[in-house]
């Protein structure tokens, strides 16, 4: 366990740096101690171009197997945005570059799954249920995180802004999915709102009368904390697709102090076989949308990233030649971001292997270095306070080990 | 505008608000109504069933660019006639039909070796303008003298994009026994299965794209100069691939059976996938008329699809549907919007997916409005809803057969108005599950 006085150092510290007025820091300070942590996890769902997301300019077998669709080397034009001399961001991102710059942002490059599959809907599954490889896993890693801590039950600890349970959030453990905050309300009149409660309430449906139960509970305790129409931090302009609209709601939720610690969004539309494009075209406005979101993100809450962490993740990495359509085709290792007050950024993490033909995975893929699930745990244990060994009931089939793990976050 | 923007921007860039694009925006809402309608009031419901199953097996997305003006025709002509026909002539009417070769890209999936043939343009950029298309002359070989100059080299090469799908989701399944291999080599042969955007809409066989080299797919060798029937062996050896039978089985028994469908029902059917060559009527016939789909433990054991659950209310309450934008505007807010599922797995059929709190909470919203005649367009006869206690016991003992919890029987009683009760049945947890 971190001391309280690391604790605000650290919080402090992340405070400045994100550039906010000193009246703010005050408060911040004085609620840190209390305030729980937050992991906002966003699934790019379609296997994002890890290669053309953060570019490995350095590489000349990178611009050799992408004749048309490479990002140039930075101080070119459409170059990539630098961020160590080796690494640049795609030049569509750069409404990150600030939260690199002011070491908020981190990069674990070559990081994935250590199974072959090259199926999104398996890949997806296997990174949402945290086991690789096994397919009968029942419920998510996010899932099990909640059931492992023992924690005093909230209707609103782990909210899906998405209209379906993603597989990450499905288990025992209470979580909600909903489209809107608003529209999460029964909107007849209260009779009407009681009977449905009390059908659902007796039923023997066990499936049906548990997600209900939850829904109604979550119902009580947002109409009595969230005031009607919420207004983003002034600096904080979302983008008006699904995507940005889900982050917003996330930070209502976040800011209603309604007991949210796992939030879950997800952004598609990222599984570019043909025109994928290179400083614009599709992939680079899928970018912009999802840097501008997470952007808009960390501007509205403001002093509330010193107790957050945002975790992208995609299902696999694209293969590192382009095909025969200017586009990519499925791959194995891929870039995943984290973004948070506690994390060590400024850094790219992770073992690069390189992409000349011989060290990529099967003769085509940027091979993996890092098991994603040795980040997830790392922003369990580090970030949400588990300890390893309900890390380990987390990630079942997968021995947690801090020593694995790769010093993202302060601990 | 919506996530998919950003796909159709790269195909019809500063094109959004043209007649053309108001055109395809009307077509994707007749659909969207069409299927609605049929699903409601069509004498043939066992079809409506197997369409909306065979269409989300071979899932297309219409916001992925031009797909959306194909998608009629993808359902019309590939799914709709197959649904209770044989499996192979669907699996090729799909694989050569327009939707699904742009969906899926294979239009573009071309021998590296291949000559010059479009333009960077009219090949990487599908127009449907005032381009000349891609493949025109494809067959004949001919040239391109007389195209606008090119902007970039035409892309060549391979994509496997379609091979992929047609082998875990179309046919195989992801256990199914198959390679990276087999996938370029399925990829391989179909090289040059393409179409012409403006002939009516057609495909055409690209003979001088297509990579006429001997192939490799699931230890059956194709062999060299096999032209356009290199894709058809393909289709012949997945159709009569037992893990096939087996993954199309499965499937069809976790529709109309239980989302874990019972192992020996999920054999009988494979065997008899195998036994008649893919007639679909007949494996689903057996799955029908077996004693695992009339057994108790499969009564309500599927909780309703959104399609399902709307479609079913407004036949349990006789509404009358004027239009059925309302209804397309409902299964958007349940997460399922026609035509609209981007990934090539389709929707899924099990009840985790369908059960969240926020779908069910607009399950109950829903019912509250069709109850109240508040969905514009949609509205229930007065007859039905002058006299409560008719009303409630049509309700209770025939939509929701009789048979509802004391706590569902005692909200519907207690209800005071014709709307409550309406609202109440189709809202209740006995509704959502078939």
């Amino acid at each position: 366990m971190q001391s309280r006085r690391v604790f605000l150092k650290s919080g402090a510290m992340a405070l400045v740096s994100l550039g906010f007025a000193p009246s703010f820091l005050a408060r911040t300070v004085a609620a840190a101690g209390t305030r729980k942590k937050l992991l906002i996890a966003i699934f790019q769902r379609g296997a994002v171009d890890g290669l053309n997301m953060v570019v490995p300019f350095g590489e000349a077998d990178y611009y050799r197997a992408r004749p048309s669709i490479a990002i140039a080397r930075p101080g070119r034009e459409g170059g990539a945005l630098d961020l160590d001399g080796f690494f640049g961001l795609h030049p569509g991102m750069s409404a990150l570059q600030p939260f690199w710059d002011r070491g908020h942002l981190a990069i674990v490059h070559a990081s994935g799954s250590h199974d072959a599959t090259r199926s999104h809907f398996d890949a997806q599954d296997y990174m949402e249920s945290g086991t690789p490889g096994v397919k009968n896993t029942r419920d998510g890693w996010l899932n099990r995180y909640l059931q492992a801590m023992d924690e005093p039950r909230t209707p609103l600890r782990a909210v899906a802004l998405t209209r379906q349970m993603p597989r990450a959030l499905q288990g025992r453990a209470p979580a909600l999915a909903m489209g809107s905050v608003d529209g999460f309300d029964v909107r007849g009149d209260v009779t009407a709102k009681a009977a449905f409660e009390s059908a659902y309430e007796s039923a023997a449906d066990q499936v049906l009368n548990g997600t209900a139960t939850e829904a109604f509970d979550a119902m009580r305790t947002l109409s009595r904390k969230t005031s009607s129409r919420y207004r983003p931090a002034s600096g904080a302009t979302y983008p008006r697709s699904p995507f940005g609209q889900a982050l917003r709601e996330i930070a209502s939720l976040a800011k209603a102090e309604v007991g949210l610690e796992v939030a879950f969004a997800e952004s598609t539309n990222w599984d570019h076989h043909a025109n994928e494009g290179g400083a614009t075209g599709q992939m680079a406005n899928r970018l912009d949308d999802l840097s501008r979101g997470i952007a808009a993100l960390v501007n509205d809450l403001g002093d509330r990233m010193a107790d957050t962490v945002i975790l992208t993740m995609s299902e696999f990495g694209r293969a590192v030649a382009e095909n025969g359509s200017r586009g990519t085709d499925h791959g194995h290792g891929n870039a995943m971001m984290l973004i948070g007050g506690a994390v060590k950024g400024g850094r790219i993490y992770g073992d690069w292997p390189g992409l000349a033909r011989e060290q990529r995975y099967e003769g085509r893929d940027l091979a993996v270095t890092t098991d994603f699930r040795d980040i997830f745990a790392e922003v369990v244990v580090s970030h949400l306070g588990a300890t390893s060994a309900a890390a380990g009931r987390v990630f079942p089939g997968h021995s947690v080990n801090p020593v694995r793990f790769r010093g993202l976050l302060r601990a | 505008m919506s996530s998919v923007s950003s796909v159709d921007s790269s195909v019809s860039a500063g094109r959004a608000a043209t007649p053309s694009a108001l055109r395809d925006r009307q077509i994707l809402m007749e659909l969207e109504q069409a299927r609605l309608l049929r699903a409601v009031y069509s004498e043939r419901q066992l079809e409506e069933v197997l369409v909306d199953f065979w269409f989300n097996h071979f899932n297309v997305f219409a916001g992925k660019g031009p797909t959306r003006a194909y998608v009629t025709s993808f359902e019309r002509d590939a799914i709709r006639p197959h649904a209770l026909g044989n499996f192979r002539q669907m699996l090729e009417a799909v694989a050569a039909s327009p939707a699904m070769l742009f969906y899926l890209d294979n239009w573009m999936n071309t021998d590296p070796q291949a000559p010059q043939m479009g333009t960077g343009e009219s090949q990487g950029r599908l127009r449907l303008g005032n381009r000349r298309p891609m493949g025109q002359q494809a067959g004949a070989g001919g040239s391109r003298a007389g195209e606008p100059p090119q902007r970039q080299a035409p892309a060549r090469g391979i994509n496997e994009n379609y091979a992929r799908e047609l082998l875990e989701l179309h046919t195989l399944g992801v256990d199914g026994g198959y390679t990276q291999d087999d996938i370029v080599n399925v990829a391989r042969a179909f090289t040059g299965w393409t179409f012409r955007p403006r002939q009516g809409t057609t495909f055409t066989f690209a003979r001088a794209r297509h990579d006429d080299e001997e192939k490799t797919v699931l230890g059956h060798r194709i062999r060299a100069g096999g032209g356009m029937e290199d894709g058809r062996q393909v289709l012949d050896i997945l159709a009569a691939h037992p893990s096939t039978a087996r993954f199309i089985a499965t499937k069809l028994a976790q529709k109309f059976v239980a989302d874990t469908p019972p192992a020996a029902l999920v054999e009988r059917a494979a065997r008899r996938f195998i036994a008649t060559r893919g007639d679909l009527r007949e494996v689903t016939r057996a799955i029908v008329t077996s004693p695992e789909f009339f057994a108790a433990g499969a009564y309500r054991a599927k909780v309703k699809t959104p399609l399902e659950f709307v479609a079913s209310a407004i036949r349990a309450t006789a509404a009358e549907v004027r239009t059925a934008m309302p209804l397309a505007r409902t299964l958007r807010d349940l997460g399922m919007p026609l035509y609209s599922c981007q990934p090539p797995t389709g929707y899924d059929e099990t009840a985790e997916t369908w059960v969240s709190s926020g779908a069910l909470v607009a399950r109950m919203n829903f019912a509250l409005e069709l109850g109240a005649n508040r969905l514009r367009g949609v509205s229930m006869a007065s007859e039905s809803t002058s006299d409560r206690d008719a009303l409630r016991a049509r309700i209770v003992d025939d939509i929701l057969g009789g048979d509802v919890s004391a706590a569902t029987r005692s909200v519907i009683t207690r209800a005071t108005t014709a709307e409550q009760v309406v609202a109440l049945a189709i809202g209740s947890p006995e509704f959502q599950r078939q």
